[in-house]
């Protein structure tokens, strides 16, 4: 019989809506998660069916604009910004540090409590008929034209916000008062770091969007001149609310699956993230210098010359922490024993398509470029590159290498690589023919377009069908493995972080006695050369 | 048993953010050209004050929380920078 876990200590509902043990806080949120994904997902099924052909065959103009909308807040709200953070991050904070759980075990559960209340309240509005705004809520059409359900949106956004802000502040209090001994910063695994990254722009910046969602409402119920310039306010004052903190929000979708990506590219191939200082400074950096750039958004809106020339060469600097990063993980595989499990097959497909959506990103930044491909699919492509090829790519690629972890079962290797190379070709076949669009001048938010541009519209929702398939099958191997897969080991890919030194899944309180940390991390070429377990 | 009582500061600080509050909505009403708005911010930043010292107790604290305190306010600053760039630079 085996060793009581936090899975198996109790069955009741009560003992899982009620738990301030992080992991199971983790499992509840990774399921919320999987919920939100397939409505955000379903969304995006219709929105690529009705762009198959270039005229208006499966939903109205009016219907395509909640569509998208509705896309677009599910998928940034409720699943990417939650994703890793919530989920991982709650699971593996504690574990990695060595701590029985986060600072606040009670605010960790109410933060997920408040997380389902905003969710409810947006499901709320999309099942009474949607909004049509767009996920950016763009004044003065959100508050003065927009006859759809708003104010119940952005209540719902501003709940979510609440839990953001807790979780960050737990995160942080935890990474710096619960640390093993011995676990000075500088042995802190990269993922942590990048956590706390996350977790310092969650807390800064969310509270600007708690605000410019109530000035909307005050606007809009109280007919205060904020953003309407024919009483006195001016709408590119929501813009620059708005992006204050929907930029540094790219930076916490992506942080986190950088930290990933560290974890898994050290693993597999066996050695030392390369420089190690560096790839931590640069999340940090990355956090910092991503609030200096979001008037790159605007570009096209009437922003002075000025203030888009000093944008434009600021969303340059921030390029370089990040390009700081690919390189070390470059440098990192140079000679590595590299092994190509499921998990490192996502953490290279991430690298090379945040390379991509990076890149991309530079084209924006250039003054004279945005505003030819402002709005236009080139757009939409860049920022799923990051987005999607980015950050799910990383999220899925984290919950392959930690599945033996969270169940104490193992996976099947063949439909997981299987899953992970189909995710890469339908990510491309469906977004870089829009880089294409994009160029030739295809703009965004239509559901109807000229017939020159079926083709690479077809070859986009073919793509979309692939990656549609390609994203089920984990919910079908994983969920499978969760209930008959082999029972794992307590270390399955021999690795020296702290979360693989306690049995999988792990028990109540983590840790049977405190670990005490000794040496650097990563040290995979001294007392871990075994070779993985799970290929 | 003690009976519980809030504390003094706390009351204080209350009553002074009303106090203020009845002064920012009374001088909105009176002309002082752009005056107005350099009372509005001067007492909107004693409030500011009020509610970061007394309310977050950061008169209590030192070290790690003031420098995230600090930091708070230092973000805000960029937000006035970059965003007022705009405004001030635009034709």
């Amino acid at each position: 019989m085996s060793e009581p876990n936090y899975l198996t200590t109790d069955y009741t509902l009560q003992s899982w809506f009620l738990t301030t043990d992080h992991k199971r806080i983790a499992i509840l949120y990774f399921a919320s998660l999987i919920f939100f994904f397939f409505i955000g997902g379903a969304a995006a099924t219709a929105i690529r069916i009705e762009l198959a052909t270039p005229q208006a065959d499966l939903v109205s103009s009016d219907v395509y604009n909640r569509l998208f909308t509705m896309h677009g807040i599910i998928m940034v709200w409720f699943f990417l910004i939650p994703s890793i953070p919530n989920t991982l991050g709650n699971f593996l904070v504690p574990l990695m540090i060595g701590a029985r759980d986060l600072a606040f075990p009670r605010l960790n559960l109410m933060s997920w409590y408040i997380f389902m209340l905003g969710g409810c309240t947006t499901l709320f509005a999309i099942l009474a008929g949607g909004i049509d705004t767009g996920w950016t809520f763009y004044t003065p059409f959100s508050t003065l034209y927009s006859n759809s359900y708003v104010i119940v949106a952005a209540a719902g956004v501003f709940i979510a916000g609440f839990s953001s802000i807790l979780t960050g502040l737990n995160f942080i209090v935890t990474i710096h008062r619960l640390r093993a001994p011995g676990l000075t910063w500088y042995r802190l695994p990269l993922f942590l770091w990048s956590l706390y990254a996350t977790s310092v722009i969650l807390v800064l910046a969310t509270p600007v969007l708690a605000v410019t969602l109530l000035l909307i409402a005050t606007e809009r119920f109280f007919g205060v001149g904020i953003f309407d310039p024919r009483i006195g306010g001016d709408p590119l004052l929501f813009q620059h609310l708005f992006w204050f903190y929907s930029h540094p929000a790219v930076y916490i979708m992506i942080l986190p699956g950088m930290g990933v990506v560290n974890e898994l590219v050290s693993c597999f191939s066996r050695k030392p993230v390369f420089g190690y200082k560096f790839v931590a400074w640069a999340s940090l950096a990355i956090a910092a210098v991503g609030f200096l750039v979001w008037g790159h958004h605007m570009f096209v809106s009437g922003q002075s010359l000025i203030a888009s020339l000093v944008f434009s060469f600021m969303s340059f600097v921030v390029a370089v922490p990040s390009a700081i990063k690919v390189f070390n993980w470059t440098a990192t595989l140079h000679k590595g024993s590299i092994h190509f499990d499921a998990p490192m097959l996502y953490a290279l497909a991430f690298i090379g398509l945040f390379t991509i959506g990076g890149l991309t990103g530079l084209f924006l930044a250039c003054l004279a470029f945005d505003v030819h491909a402002t709005d236009t699919y080139f757009v939409v492509a860049h920022f799923h590159y990051i987005m999607v090829g980015g950050m799910v790519t990383a999220y899925f690629g984290g919950l392959h290498y930690w599945w033996p972890k969270i169940t104490g079962r193992l996976y099947s290797e063949y439909w997981a690589r299987t899953a992970a190379v189909l995710i890469f070709f339908g990510f491309n076949l469906t977004f870089f023919p829009q880089f294409i669009l994009g160029a030739e001048g295809m703009p965004r938010r239509y559901h109807v377009y000229p017939p020159e541009f079926q083709v690479w519209n077809v070859l986009s929702s073919g793509g979309a069908a692939i990656l549609a398939v390609a994203y089920l099958l984990p919910m079908f191997y994983l969920g499978y493995s969760a209930f008959f897969g082999a029972r794992a080991p307590a270390n399955p890919w021999n690795a020296p972080g702290l979360e693989w030194q306690t049995s999988s899944p792990p028990p109540e309180e983590n840790f049977e006695t405190q670990p005490v940390v000794t040496r650097e991390p990563y040290q995979y070429n001294e007392a871990f050369e075994a070779e993985p377990q799970n290929a | 048993m003690t009976e519980w009582r809030p504390p003094l500061a706390l009351v204080g600080a209350w009553l002074a953010l009303l106090g203020l509050l009845a002064l920012t909505v009374t001088l909105a009403y009176v002309p002082l050209g752009a005056g107005n708005a350099v009372v509005a911010l001067s007492i909107g930043t004693i409030k500011a004050v009020l509610v970061a010292a007394i309310f977050m107790e950061l008169r209590k604290r030192h070290g790690l929380t003031l420098v995230f305190a600090a930091a708070g306010l230092f973000w805000l600053g960029i937000l006035l920078w970059l965003g007022l760039m705009d405004f001030m630079t635009r034709t």
